[in-house]
């Protein structure tokens, strides 16, 4: 099947010398729920940027859907939807003619585009505020209200930079519920976000760009598989006076009542709980220390500048 | 350059007549959303100008070119109207869009840039005529009714609002700040308006400023409206008319060739 995205040795130099990009390559399949991550700078906006044809490339290549995105202009740039990273919308118009206006500009006739414009304000909660200005929107309408107009020509590959920035979690999941819909629907998705879980949680492949070049691209279960170790906090039902020798897991004691626990890849989490009840102490709760993804996000983006 | 050549063959007459009607909607709606600060300043400003230089000063004057001074200035009234409308409308909708960032929902759009001109280019023609009509009609309170050549009149008025619309483009593609988009108007447009014809004939003039005059095209513009309305003009009409027509090919041919390269716009 042709990938809903190919990119080939992308280079960007922006005027001022800066690289951006130093050939990256990547294929996001049909289908996909793709995380593109990286550091602020490292050069995932310039590469939505020139899928998007807002930036040029200095070399390469980029097909939607085996369609060179400057070749075949209008045919790539029906299939895509793009939610930027920034608020773009004209802040006085109202939120239906914006969804409407964006309809026309992809040839949905008049009626079309407010049936459009209807269907994906309604699914994204957003109808109630539809006759009023954009600008009295609340910071997670506005993010929603990007998703919509994105949404009205129902493009086959959706692209979002960082959707959910700044959004409570409430509107988030309802967001991540909306995204894994349309997903399942069809629509191939790429999301770049500095939410790690929203990533762990979503997406099932994943690549990471780091100062302009890309440092990992594999699916998501391939990746937490190379965590060598994960830290976890046990919230205790009594106050331990000293901490507990665990053998073979290095404990920590945070607080009378809280203890982390190193578990190795490999290693057996309940043997963990088997030498905790053999010395009478007795777990309440138990959470990851920091989401999983974070762990090897930071150990990944940190490795280049080790090596230097 | 951007290739729009394959997707423009593929594209049908309906896809873009849908993408550009969007465009001009969108603009007419947003001068008309703020009419207080585009359609009435213009009003009040022409009104005045009837009242203190036709009514007061005009009396004095006497007559210009065979007319009495009032009927003299109303095509060059008009005429200013429209010119500063039309280029007001689109080096301000273009600029801000451009400074809002929300003129990329236009960019990533599968819309040729031969439309994207013609749509701002449409909405700063409609309202620099929705302007020139009602300066017309608030003429009428002043000076009787004069059409010399009807076809004349519209076809000046037309070419003039899209010059000066593409005029308004080419200021906001170049744009950085919203100062630059005050520069043009303040410190060219309106000594070229004010020079061209506007308030006097140029045979009034002393030799070397009627010869300066010549390289002034607001004054083409101004003398051609005013033969198609009153049959009084100081050039010949057949070369007015050339050389807005042969600007108006050359200005489309700069902004068009502009948004392909995409300054300002594309990085």
């Amino acid at each position: 099947m042709t990938p809903a995205i190919s990119i080939r040795d992308l280079h960007k130099t922006y005027a001022n010398g800066h690289r951006a990009l130093k050939g990256i390559s990547l294929e996001v399949q049909q289908g996909d729920f793709f995380a593109l991550l990286g550091a602020n700078g490292a050069g995932k906006s310039t590469t939505i940027g020139i899928i998007a044809t807002l930036v040029r490339k200095t070399s390469g290549s980029v097909e939607v859907f085996g369609q060179n995105v400057e070749t075949h202009v209008y045919e790539t740039k029906l299939n895509l939807g793009i939610v930027p990273q920034e608020i773009n919308f004209h802040q006085f118009e109202k939120v239906f003619d914006i969804c409407v206006t964006q309809a026309g500009y992809y040839g949905l006739p008049a009626k079309l585009a407010r049936e459009r414009a209807e269907k994906y304000l309604h699914q994204l909660g957003l109808w109630e505020k539809h006759n009023q200005q954009a600008r009295v929107l609340s910071g997670g309408m506005k993010r929603r209200l990007l998703i919509a107009r994105a949404l009205v020509h129902e493009p086959r590959l959706l692209i979002l930079d960082e959707p959910t920035a700044g959004v409570d979690i409430e509107l988030r999941r309802s967001t991540w519920d909306f995204l894994q819909e349309i997903n399942r629907a069809g629509t191939t998705i790429i999301l770049t976000t500095h939410y790690l879980e929203e990533a762990e949680s979503l997406c099932r492949n994943i690549a990471m760009i780091d100062k302009g070049e890309i440092v990992v691209n594999t699916s998501m279960k391939q990746l937490l598989q190379t965590l060598h170790q994960e830290l976890f906090v046990l919230d205790l039902c009594a106050p331990l006076a000293a901490v507990p020798v665990l053998s073979g897991f290095p404990v920590t004691l945070i607080d009378e009542t809280t203890l982390e626990v190193a578990v190795e890849k490999g290693q057996d989490l309940n043997e963990v709980f088997a030498q905790l009840s053999a010395r009478d102490i007795h777990v309440k709760s138990m959470r990851n220390k920091s989401n999983r993804l974070e762990q090897l996000f930071v150990s990944l983006l940190k490795k280049p500048s080790q090596g230097k | 350059m951007t290739n729009y050549a394959t997707g423009a063959r593929a594209m049908q007459s309906t896809y873009l007549w849908t993408a550009f009607i969007t465009l001009v909607t969108k603009e007419v709606r947003r001068f008309l959303r703020i009419w207080v600060q585009t359609l009435v300043p213009p009003v009040i400003t022409i009104a005045l100008y009837f009242i203190i230089f036709g009514n007061l000063i005009g009396s004095r004057i006497g007559q210009m070119g065979g007319y009495s001074y009032m009927e003299f200035i109303v095509p060059g009234l008009i005429m200013m109207s429209v010119i500063n409308n039309a280029y007001a409308n689109v080096v301000s909708s273009f600029f801000s869009q451009k400074f809002q960032k929300s003129i990329e929902e236009l960019l990533v759009s599968p819309v040729p840039n031969q439309i994207i001109l013609l749509g701002f280019v449409t909405g700063g023609v409609a309202r620099g005529l929705c302007v020139g009509v009602i300066a017309s009609l608030i003429s009428l309170l002043f000076s009787g009714v004069h059409m010399h050549n009807i076809l004349i009149t519209v076809l000046v008025i037309l070419l003039a609002s899209v010059v000066f619309s593409l005029g308004g483009f080419i200021n906001a593609i170049f744009a950085r700040n919203f100062d630059d988009i005050s520069i043009v108007p303040t410190f060219i447009l309106q000594p070229l308006i004010y020079l061209g014809g506007v308030f006097y004939s140029v045979e009034s003039l002393p030799a070397f400023a009627q010869t300066i005059s010549h390289f002034n095209p607001i004054f083409y513009m101004i003398n051609a409206f005013r033969y198609g309305i009153l049959g009084v003009s100081d050039v010949d009409i057949v070369l007015a008319m050339s050389l807005l027509i042969l600007l108006t090919v050359v200005m489309f041919a700069v902004a068009l060739r502009l948004l392909y390269t995409g300054k300002g716009l594309r990085s």
